[in-house]
């Protein structure tokens, strides 16, 4: 770009400037993605393939703006993926490691961009050490040898260069009308090495009376013998992409293949002219690029027949290009240059879900009048409207969900770095990527997430050679896994690694007084220790874990979601431990129900079965000290919460009542309850700062006639009724106390 | 207090300010007008399980579930009886830059009055009925005193979110 035009572009570039840095930022964060993918399969052609554009797109966006430095730092990188493409080099862990640092260092050239402040003489140092580094990458390769050809045809690996190409490109109609010029194109071929032999098929040109003299009917086959690459190649045809059938034939193919094809092309006589003139001479071959290309092509618009070609020419059994499609279509759906997302500002999709949710209950609220008109037509209507607003929410909500598999893949490089750290050998097994939560609970669970991977990896896993003595696989097991489970999302980080040694935890929280020394809880409870604020058991404090805020900070912020944290351990085989998320949506399904005058939501998801009609005087047959009590369900006992005597809800129990059974993790509930309300729809209104700290309620609802319902927390209520009663102030308290001072209920603190 | 106030240009507001002033069973309260949002009658309410005195409850203000405090019984005495006049005032409660609204439940609004500063006085260091942080100075109204509340520290989330919490253990652990 030329000076003078910059500067006139300079507002522009200002205000372009926050996307380009978000944008480069996700890039560099697919980079590091796709390096680690590619670490564990070197051959994946595609996965380079994406590496390079990716890299490339920062640098060319880079280039827009103007940040010289960065485009002449990326343009090491691209030239040595470039090599890696070509197959002159592989991946090692050694350039993998290298391409990651040089990652992190384009990350860095980014921020400096928006904040020149970051840069220092460090950070310059280590730059220009990594251009001598990349320089020597690049240097040292040697041109690996073009062999096996057709394994590489199979596998799918790099594109051997330098050799004789065969480019046919058949111009379409159009094409001199849309202002190209075939020839043009061809003299630019000619450019990225040498035309060797060049036909132009005329067959297909009309006779003189019929031939409109703007129309193009030129077929040109060209043999090319070139060191470019395929992708360059194409490039030179980039402008009437959509305008020409283009077919490239790498260099090195064997003859019996390209007579194969030609047999089998009667639909061609044009092209299989132009083969025998030039591919006869070649020893080319339809490489691996072709058959991607052709992946790539299925699901466009000629796919078919350019796939049975490859079918019958490279004889590829017709399963493998079906795989090699889907393979190739699902990676455009998550490929990193996804185009077809479009980039909504968090806030602006907030408020048309709380719009949303005022319309659900404005609907509700009209449905309701309509209703109560008797006219048939009105509440038909309504009705209808009902069913669309409830479409569209489920809509927006989607909008919402992201899956985790994002939040997951960031530990790759955590697990790497911290392992190869600590002298460990961890392989990171992700389960469950795609489980679909809220933005704002993904967000927010990363942290927590990180703390107890690094800790997992610290304290869990084990080194190599201790493994061994243990009679355990060298390499160390972290399972990251997600799932959905009745209402809520559980997230499990388990490893096979030595587990947590209970008597040391107890030996720790004795020195540390967070047991009384000399009692012993249960195991469960021994595990529970390690969540305890203060608590460290790692002999040596290391740099990663171990500073003993952790698990406790951990604890907090899970619970500050609503959420819960369990943790289970076998000595010697490894320690799993359990998060369970609400999925705190703007809206969920409910399940309505009344006790006395109060109204509440159960999230319908958790709910099992309801028992209905149950005389309470046959149920309270032994109820605890807050009204809990068990009924028989199935031949088993299930322990029911009286909410109206663990709430002191106001008014007597009616004749029948209801018991709602409920899901909390892997146990079972039940609830009493006067009325059973129905299915509702509901919106989740958080109840705000002053009852952060609310138990059983999750939130709240406001229901179609303006009341306000609120939502039960299943799993804390549940938790809640667990607990043992050490005071007993149950009964109507507000009336028991009317005077109470805000002195007196302070005084009454919590242990 | 007013020192954070935008410093406004008409000279009045710089020598004077606005307070709301309701009744409360045993007196009159007042409290500067710039945090009130609206006053609403007091209506449906649904009252939160296991909470303090002075929680009433939640309303639904168009949409928004708002927290309802009995101002009476946060100033530490018998929780409000609602009567014909019980309103609801909503009003701001900043804490660490986040606004919370808060609903405020007092047996009536009275007025909207102007008191000099020269007319306001510290609370008393005894002898009040309320708490002394909770006061932010005695106006001066005519021959009588209105007790002028300091809604940051009568009304602060962050505490009064612990006493919700102290409560629920109470009640239940």
């Amino acid at each position: 770009m030329k000076r003078t035009q910059q500067e006139s572009d300079q507002s522009f570039i200002a205000e372009a400037m926050p996307a380009f840095i978000s944008e480069a930022r996700e890039q560099l964060e697919n980079i590091e993605q796709l390096l680690l993918q590619l670490e564990e399969n070197p051959q994946d052609r595609d996965l380079l393939d994406a590496l390079f554009r990716c890299a490339h797109t920062v640098k060319g966006s880079a280039g827009i703006f103007g940040l010289m430095q960065l485009v002449e730092f990326a343009h090491h990188v691209e030239t040595l993926l470039d090599r890696m493409r070509e197959g002159h080099i592989r991946l090692d862990p050694s350039l993998s490691t290298l391409l990651l640092q040089c990652n992190d260092q384009i990350l860095h050239l980014v921020d400096i961009a928006s904040n020149p402040s970051l840069e220092s003489d460090e950070y310059i140092a280590e730059r220009a050490d990594l251009v001598c580094r990349l320089l020597a990458a690049v240097g040292n390769s040697q041109p690996v040898p073009a062999s096996a050809g057709q394994e590489t045809c199979v596998s799918g690996a790099a594109v051997p260069a330098g050799g004789r190409w065969h480019v046919s490109a058949e111009f379409g109609t159009e094409c001199m009308r849309n202002g190209m010029d075939p020839l043009g194109i061809v003299r630019y071929l000619g450019t990225l090495g040498e035309v060797v032999a060049i036909t132009c098929d005329r067959s297909s040109i009309p006779s003189l009376a019929e031939l409109d003299p703007e129309s193009c009917h030129l077929v040109v086959g060209v043999g090319l013998v070139t060191e470019a690459t395929k992708e360059e190649i194409e490039g030179a045809f980039s402008f009437v992409k959509d305008d020409c059938r283009l077919r490239l034939i790498a260099p090195s193919a064997s003859l019996e293949h390209f007579v194969t094809l030609l047999d089998e092309m009667p639909d061609h006589p044009q092209l299989g002219q132009l083969l025998v003139n030039i591919g006869a001479v070649t020893q080319a071959q339809l490489d691996a690029g072709l058959r991607q290309q052709s992946a790539l092509r299925a699901g466009g618009d000629d796919a078919p027949r350019l796939g049975d070609v490859l079918q019958v020419s490279a004889g590829v059994a017709p399963e493998i290009v079906a795989a090699a499609v889907s393979k190739q279509q699902r990676q455009r759906e998550a490929g990193p240059d996804d185009n077809r997302c479009i980039r909504v500002q968090a806030d602006r999709l907030d408020v048309v879900i709380n719009l949303l949710g005022e319309l659900v209950i404005a609907g509700a609220g009209a449905s309701l009048l309509a209703r109560q008109t008797r006219h048939s037509g009105l509440t038909e209507a309504s009705q209808h409207m009902s069913r669309l607003i409830e479409e569209i929410r489920n809509g927006t909500l989607q909008l919402r969900m992201v899956p985790i598999g994002e939040t997951f893949s960031r530990f790759r490089r955590v697990v790497r770095d911290t392992a190869s750290q600590l002298g460990k050998d961890v392989i990171l097994e992700i389960e469950g990527a795609d489980t679909e939560l809220d933005k704002s609970v993904v967000e927010k669970i990363a942290d927590p997430l990180m703390h107890l991977v690094r800790n997992g990896l610290d304290h869990g896993l084990e080194t190599p050679e201790q493994r061994e003595l243990a009679g355990k696989p060298r390499q160390g097991r972290l399972v990251l896994s997600a799932r959905h489970e009745s209402g809520s999302i559980l997230i499990r980080i388990r490893d096979d690694g030595r587990g947590i040694d209970r008597s040391r935890v107890l030996k720790r929280a004795w020195e540390r007084g967070l047991v009384d020394v000399d009692v012993t809880p249960s195991d469960a409870d021994i595990l529970k220790l390690i969540f305890a604020p203060g608590f460290s058991t790692a002999e040596q404090v290391t740099n990663l874990s171990g500073r003993g805020v952790g698990m406790d900070v951990v604890r907090k912020n899970i619970e500050a979601l609503r959420g819960t944290v369990d943790v289970s351990s076998q000595l010697g085989h490894g320690t799993v431990i359990d998060i369970r998320l609400p999925l705190t949506l703007a809206i969920i399904d409910g399940f309505l129900v009344a006790v006395g005058s109060s109204k509440f939501v159960l999230p319908l998801e958790a709910v099992v079965e309801v028992i209905e009609g149950r005389d309470p005087n046959e149920l309270l047959t032994m109820p605890d000290k807050r009204g809990g009590f068990c009924v028989p369900l199935r031949g088993e006992l299930l322990p029911v919460v009286s909410l109206r005597q663990l709430y002191a809800l106001q008014g007597e129990a009616p004749e029948r009542v209801s018991i709602v059974v409920v899901r909390a993790g892997d146990r079972s509930y039940g609830i009493e309850v006067d009325m059973l309300l129905g299915q509702h729809q509901t919106v989740i209104k958080p109840l705000g700062r002053m009852f952060r700290t609310l138990r059983g309620i999750s939130g709240s609802s406001i229901l179609g006639n303006g009341e306000v319902a609120l939502i039960f927390d299943v799993p804390s209520l549940g938790l809640l009724a667990a607990e043992p009663p050490r005071i007993n102030t149950r009964g109507a308290r507000e009336t028991a106390f009317p005077g109470r001072s805000i002195h007196s209920s302070t005084e009454g603190q919590s242990s | 207090m007013n020192s954070d106030k935008p410093i406004d240009a008409s000279a009045q507001t710089q020598a004077s300010a606005q307070f709301l002033t309701f009744l409360l069973a045993d007196g009159v309260y007042g409290m500067d007008i710039a945090t009130v949002r609206e006053i609403i009658q007091h209506g449906q309410m649904t009252s939160v399980p296991l909470m303090p005195d002075f929680v009433r409850g939640v309303i639904n203000l168009r949409g928004a579930v708002v927290p309802v405090i009995d101002l009476q019984a946060r100033l530490g005495k018998a929780p409000a009886v609602v009567g014909k006049k019980t309103c609801i005032v909503i009003f701001d409660a900043q804490r660490d830059g986040e606004r919370v609204e808060l609903g405020l439940m007092v047996d009536a609004v009275s007025e909207v009055i102007e008191i000099p500063f020269s007319q306001i006085e510290p609370g008393p260091s005894f002898g009040s009925a309320v708490r002394r942080e909770f006061i932010k100075g005695m106006g001066k109204l005519g021959g009588r005193f209105v007790i002028l509340l300091d809604p940051e520290r009568a009304l602060d989330v962050e505490e009064m979110a612990d006493l919700v919490e102290r409560s629920q253990d109470e009640a239940v652990v």
